[in-house]
């Protein structure tokens, strides 16, 4: 009898996760639902490319590239509703790994076996992020050919918006699963959902900031941005996508609803993991420390 | 050859309250050990600090001589829970299989195959869990716990939901694991099962043993009642052997002895008795 190493364990962990995930059809629901929004996303592209179109094919009488414009703020929305649909999925998938399922008697039948509760938190985090990730790079994806397709502009960058996305999911995974070792399944969810609003009030506190010149009011966004990172990551992904662009055209986008966003460096790369193995830590210990 | 299961001085706290009050019970190999008590008196504790569920507040306890939260401990003992339940997207061999995994078992398909045939369900290996009555879902949780030949079973209130010929096929089989050596901590309600099965039984009230021993000597000990031209009189701490000499003692002093009666309780009496309850439920004053 030779039970399975710690990531053999977490590997059959997630890989019961995902396929609890197949058979709840939770795939289908997705596909569907993503469908729906790649649809919309096409017809609002080709509106407003079409729009933006009669003021000139290229740039405007101004200067400004208003495919490059009409394309980024499209881009950046994209963005802004699939790390929205990116959080959803990875709360959903974890909100009750621990309490809920304890709750309910799922957990004790598992933790019996020779099954260390860390190697248990680790597979349901792979298992979660096994699907939120590669989805939220694929629609990201799919949303940037769009783009393209319908108004001819494409991302000056596209692995760091891609990166950025999927380790800002993977991070919302973390600190979800981690509120489930404490609190239960509604109480995570909510709390999960009013720090992600957190997060995207301190990226817009930031914009207002840096538009009326007020420090304090800056320093505030920083430090919650930096406590929060998938808000940070997200607002480097989002100055990715035109890291290129210059002049004119660059100073209309900063003038518009994701057009203040800032690359935070390869700093926030590293900070980013530090934070999720600070997570990942505080979750082992508390669960740890719980009778179940 | 280490006890199945060795609880030395076992305390548990949950804050205030005192779940368990220096408990020690020891069950051997291919032992039946019943766990006997009211609603709240520590049992499912002592359970759930065997499994590693519950971290004590104080003592030692032991799995085949591991420390219990141990994975070497966990590697022996298979465990069905009071309250549990199995996702009930997936399907009964889909279950074994998952636990066949976590505890390394090699024994594939044979395996699953036999242990849903010990427990009767080896004509719905492929029906999903959610589809499966409480009885069957109970059946399926005592072949999960054996999943990989643990050396202890903990069996918290395994029959609750069974029919009595269920209840019959878990009694049959709880007998086929004392001939193979594998010890078992059962822990119920069901007095009469406990008596039947159990070669000893504990029983515990409020987080301590009152009472230890086997079926026999916990429900015999009734005393004997006399019955003399001054009236009945009971003789508590008397068996059957006692009677003669009794009589004999009561004629020479020159009482008529008219009847004569062995008390004979049963388990259920020895247990109303040690947990301080009437048999109409109330607390002895």
């Amino acid at each position: 009898m030779n039970p399975p190493t710690e990531w053999q364990a977490a590997l059959l962990i997630a890989r019961f996760a995902l396929r609890e995930s197949l058979r709840r059809r939770v795939f289908l629901v997705i596909a569907l639902l993503t469908l729906a929004f790649l649809v919309l996303y096409g017809l609002a592209a080709w509106q407003a490319f079409e729009a933006t179109g009669q003021f000139g094919t290229a740039t405007s009488t101004a200067g400004v590239d208003t495919r490059v414009v009409v394309g980024a703020t499209l881009a950046g929305l994209a963005m802004f509703a699939i790390l929205f649909l990116g959080t959803i999925l990875a709360v959903f998938l974890t909100l009750g790994a621990v309490r809920g399922d304890a709750d309910r008697g799922l957990l004790q039948p598992l933790l019996v076996r020779p099954l260390r509760r860390r190697t248990l938190l680790l597979g349901r985090w792979l298992g979660a992020v096994a699907v939120c990730v590669p989805y939220v790079i694929a629609i990201a994806l799919a949303t940037f050919l769009l783009t393209d397709a319908l108004g001819g502009w494409w991302p000056d960058r596209v692995l760091a918006p891609l990166a950025a996305l999927g380790l800002g999911v993977a991070i919302l995974a973390a600190i979800s699963l981690a509120g489930s070792v404490v609190l239960a399944s509604t109480a995570n969810g909510i709390g999960v959902f009013m720090l992600f609003g957190a997060g995207l009030t301190a990226g817009l506190l930031g914009q207002i900031a840096e538009a009326i010149g007020s420090d304090t009011l800056g320093d505030v966004a920083t430090i919650t941005t930096w406590a929060l990172p998938f808000e940070a990551l997200y607002q480097a992904g989002l100055a990715e996508l035109t890291a290129d662009t210059v002049g004119i055209t660059k100073l209309a986008l900063s003038l518009g609803p994701f057009g203040g966003a800032q690359d935070a460096g390869p700093g926030l790369w590293f900070f980013s993991l530090a934070y999720l193995g600070a997570v990942g830590a505080l979750a082992v210990r508390a669960f740890n420390a719980r009778d179940l | 050859m280490a006890p199945a299961l060795s609880v030395t001085g076992l305390h548990k706290a949950y804050g205030p309250v005192q779940a368990l009050r220096g408990v020690d019970l020891e069950v051997g190999p291919g032992e039946l050990f019943g766990l006997l008590g009211p609603n709240g008196a520590g049992k499912s504790t002592l359970v759930k600090v065997t499994c590693g569920l519950v971290r004590p507040s104080a003592g030692d306890v032991r799995v085949c001589g591991e420390p219990a939260g141990s994975r070497a401990a966990h590697r022996s003992l298979g465990y069905l829970a009071e309250l549990f339940r199995f996702p009930d997207w997936c399907t009964a061999a889909e279950l074994l299989e998952l636990h066949q995994e976590l505890v390394g078992s090699p024994g594939g398909v044979a395996e699953r195959a036999e242990l849903l045939a010990l427990v009767e369900l080896d004509h719905v290996p492929d029906r999903r869990i959610g589809a499966m009555s409480k009885g069957m879902q109970q059946r399926l949780g005592i072949a999960q716990a054996l999943v990989g030949e643990p050396r202890l079973l903990l069996l918290d209130e395994p029959t609750s939901a069974l029919d009595p010929a269920g209840r019959r096929t878990v009694r049959a089989l709880l007998e086929r694991l004392r001939e193979r050596g594998v010890g078992v901590l059962l822990n119920s309600h069901l007095l009469s099962e406990v008596e039947l099965v159990c070669d000893r039984v504990a029983i515990i009230d409020g987080g301590a043993v009152v009472a230890a021993g086997t079926p026999a000597e916990l429900s015999h000990a009734g005393g004997v009642e006399i019955e003399t031209a001054a009236g009945v009189r009971l003789f508590p701490d008397a068996v059957r052997a006692d009677v003669p000499r009794i009589v004999r003692e009561l004629v020479a002093a020159g009482e008529d002895v008219f009847a004569v009666r062995v008390r004979t309780s049963t388990l259920e009496d020895a247990y109303l008795a040690a947990v301080g309850r009437t048999a109409e439920g109330e607390k002895a004053a």
